[in-house]
C-alpha cells in the first residue's frame, strides 16, 4: 500500500519560508477556494496556512545552534483526527494515505483540530471549514504537468532540497532510503500516531577531501610518465615568495 | 484550550435538563412502588416542559459552535467512530422521549401496559421514563467521552470526566427539581432536595478528585519530542507568523494563571458549597425561592466549572507556539 509523505531534512533547511510562500500561492489559487487571510495588510495579519517554518535555538549561549523547523500535516498512518470527525469530512485515502478534508461535508466544529496533537489543522475563518495540507493532491496526479512538476508546491520551491517527497512504504524510494540512511524520525512518537512525514536530524557537516581529489588520478600526464613540474616536493610559489 | 461559550452553555444546559428528567422519573418510580405519595400529572408535565426548554436552549447554543450549522445533519453519520456523532444522535432521541413523557402526563394518556409480579402497574409513562433514563445516561456518557477520548488532552483523558458530567448534571437537575417541587408538589420536595444534596456532595468528591489528579499530571510531550531534538535546552525563537493564527487562538485560554485559580475557587464555592447550604436551608424552611436561588447559584457555578474544565486542558500543540518573533 502506498503512503505518500514528505521527508524534511533539518540539517539542510535554511528557514527561507519559500515552501510556505509557494504552498500558499498554489493552494490559494486552486479549485477548492482561497486560503483566506484576515487583515493581510493591517497590524496583526493572520490567515490560513498549510505550512509554517518555525525557528528554535538549541543549546546555551555561546554554544547554540539555530534549527529551522518546517511544520505541516504529517499524514499520520494512525490519524487521531479522522475517527473523531462526526460527518466523515475528515478521511484518509486508502490508495495513497493522504489525510484530507472534504470542504463540502465539514461543519466547522473544530473537533478534529482538538484531536491533532501537532496543531496541523487550521480553520478557515472565512469559509468556516477546517483546512490542512493536502500534499498538493491536485498537483501530484495532474498528468498535464511534467513528471518533474508533479510534486508538492513546497518541495518544488525548496532551494536547498531540504524537502523530499515520495512513498515511504516503498523501501527503494528516495524517501525510504533517506529515512533509513540518515536516521529519519517521527514527531511525538509517544502518542502512537505513526506520522508518515519524517524529519532527518541535523548532522555534523564535515568537508572530506581525499588524496585523489587533490591530484587527478587519471591525469594523462601520468600515463605519459611526464609528471607536472615543479614536482610536489619542490617549493611552491608560496614558499618562494613568502620571504 | 480556549473555552467556547457555545460548548460551555451546551454541556451545562443539557446536563441540567437530563438531571431534571432523571429527578422527575425518580419521583414517579418512588410513587409507583409506594415510597412516595402519588403525584398529579402537573409536576411531571411542568418539569418535562422545563427540561425541554433547557435541552432546546442547549441545542441552540451548540449551533453557535458550528461553522456550517446548515450541514449539522451530516454529524449523525459517523456514530461508529465518533462520540460527537453519537451525541448528535442521542440528544434528539432523548429530547423526543422527554417530549412524549411530558405530553403523556399533560394529556393524561397513561394506560397500564402490564403488571409487575409485585402488583405495581407498568404504564406508558413508566416505559417512556425507563427509555428516557437510559438515553439520559447515554447522553452523559457521549458528552463526557467527547472529551475523555482525546488521549493527549490528559486533563480530560480519565473516567472522572464522564463520572463528573453525570454527577454535575445530575446535581443541578435535582436541585432544579426540588425548587419546582416546592411549588407544585411540596410533599416530594424533601426527597428531591435530599438527593440533590447527596449528588452535589458526590460531584464535589469527583471534581476534587479530578483536580488532584490533574495537578499531579506530568506532561508526556516536550519540546524535545515535538521537534525530535534531544538537547535539554531548546528555546523557540519564531513560530512562523507574528499576527497569531488559529493555533494561537483556539488552544489557549489567554488568561493569566491567577484568573484560572480564582475561577477554580469560584466554582468550588458556587457549584458545591453555596448550593449545599441553600439546599439545606430550603429543606428546613420548605421555601421554594431559596431552592430556586440554590439552582441559579449552582448553575452559575457550573458555568465557571465548565470554563475551568476547558481552560485547564493543556494541548500538546501549544509546545509549537511559545514565542512570537
Amino acid at each position: 500500500m502506498t503512503q505518500l509523505a514528505l521527508v524534511i531534512d533539518l540539517n539542510v533547511c535554511v528557514g527561507c519560508h519559500a515552501c510556505v510562500t509557494n504552498c500558499k500561492e498554489w493552494n490559494t489559487s486552486g479549485e477548492a477556494g482561497p486560503l483566506v487571510d484576515q487583515n493581510p495588510y493591517g497590524k496583526d495579519p493572520t490567515g490560513t496556512f498549510f505550512n509554517r517554518v518555525q525557528t528554535f535555538e538549541v543549546g546555551e549561549f555561546p554554544n547554540t545552534e539555530t534549527v529551522h523547523f518546517p511544520k505541516s500535516c504529517l499524514h499520520c498512518e494512525e490519524p487521531p483526527c479522522v475517527p473523531v470527525c462526526p460527518t466523515g469530512a475528515s478521511y484518509k485515502r486508502k490508495e495513497d494515505g493522504i489525510v484530507l478534508v472534504d470542504y463540502d461535508k465539514c461543519i466547522g466544529c473544530k473537533y478534529c483540530s482538538w484531536a491533532c496533537p501537532y496543531g496541523a489543522r487550521e480553520i478557515d475563518e472565512h469559509q468556516k471549514v477546517m483546512k490542512k495540507c493536502t500534499l498538493c493532491v491536485d498537483r501530484i496526479y495532474d498528468t498535464t504537468m511534467t513528471a518533474e512538476e508533479r510534486r508538492p508546491a513546497c518541495v518544488r520551491a525548496c532551494p536547498t532540497s531540504a524537502r523530499l517527497f515520495g512513498d515511504i512504504h516503498d523501501p527503494e524510494s528516495e524517501v525510504s532510503k533517506a529515512i533509513r540512511e540518515a536516521g529519519g524520525y517521527q514527531l511525538m512518537p509517544e502518542w502512537g500516531t505513526n506520522p508518515a512525514n519524517h524529519y532527518l536530524p541535523r548532522r555534523k557537516t564535515k568537508l572530506r577531501i581525499r588524496e585523489d581529489e587533490l591530484e587527478r588520478a587519471d591525469n594523462p600526464l601520468k600515463i605519459d610518465q611526464q609528471l607536472p613540474k615543479p614536482g610536489k616536493a619542490e617549493p611552491s610559489l608560496d614558499d618562494v615568495t613568502s620571504w | 484550550m480556549h473555552p467556547a461559550f457555545s460548548v460551555v452553555f451546551l454541556t451545562t444546559l443539557i446536563g441540567a435538563g437530563q438531571g431534571l428528567f432523571l429527578a422527575l422519573f425518580t419521583v414517579e418510580s418512588y410513587a409507583a412502588f409506594g415510597l412516595l405519595p402519588a403525584q398529579t400529572n402537573g409536576l411531571y408535565a411542568v418539569g418535562s416542559a422545563i427540561a425541554m426548554v433547557l435541552l432546546v436552549l442547549g441545542l441552540i447554543a451548540s449551533f453557535f459552535h458550528l461553522g456550517h450549522p446548515e450541514r449539522a445533519w451530516r454529524a449523525a453519520t459517523q456514530w461508529r467512530t465518533s462520540w460527537l456523532s453519537r451525541e448528535v444522535i442521542v440528544l434528539p432521541a432523548f429530547m423526543g422521549t422527554v417530549f412524549l413523557y411530558g405530553m403523556a402526563h399533560w394529556l393524561g394518556i397513561n394506560p397500564v401496559l402490564a403488571q409487575l409480579p409485585s402488583g405495581a402497574p407498568v404504564n406508558v409513562t413508566a416505559v417512556l421514563g425507563v427509555v428516557g433514563t437510559v438515553l439520559a445516561f447515554a447522553l452523559y456518557v457521549c458528552t463526557g467521552m467527547i472529551y475523555a477520548c482525546l488521549r493527549f488532552l490528559r486533563e480530560w483523558h480519565t473516567p472522572l470526566t464522564v463520572i463528573n458530567y453525570i454527577l454535575l448534571g445530575g446535581a443541578s437537575g435535582f436541585t432544579l427539581a426540588a425548587a419546582l417541587a416546592a411549588d407544585v408538589a411540596p410533599d416530594v420536595m424533601p426527597v428531591l432536595a435530599g438527593w440533590a444534596l447527596i449528588i452535589t456532595a458526590l460531584g464535589l468528591i469527583g471534581r476534587v478528585a479530578a483536580l488532584i489528579r490533574n495537578a499531579r499530571l506530568k506532561p508526556k510531550s516536550s519540546l524535545q519530542t515535538a521537534i525530535g531534538i534531544k538537547h535539554p535546552k531548546i528555546a523557540q525563537k519564531a513560530q512562523g507568523m507574528m499576527g497569531g493564527a488559529f493555533n494561537t487562538r483556539e488552544f489557549f485560554h489567554g488568561r493569566p494563571g491567577s484568573v484560572l485559580r480564582a475561577v477554580k475557587w469560584i466554582f468550588l464555592l458556587g457549584a458545591f458549597a453555596v448550593p449545599s447550604v441553600l439546599l439545606g436551608l430550603g429543606l428546613v424552611s420548605m421555601a421554594g425561592d431559596v431552592l430556586a436561588f440554590a439552582f441559579v447559584v449552582q448553575y452559575l457555578g457550573l458555568l465557571a466549572e465548565r470554563w475551568f474544565f476547558f481552560a485547564q486542558a493543556n494541548h500538546p500543540q501549544n509546545l509549537y507556539y511559545q514565542s512570537v518573533a
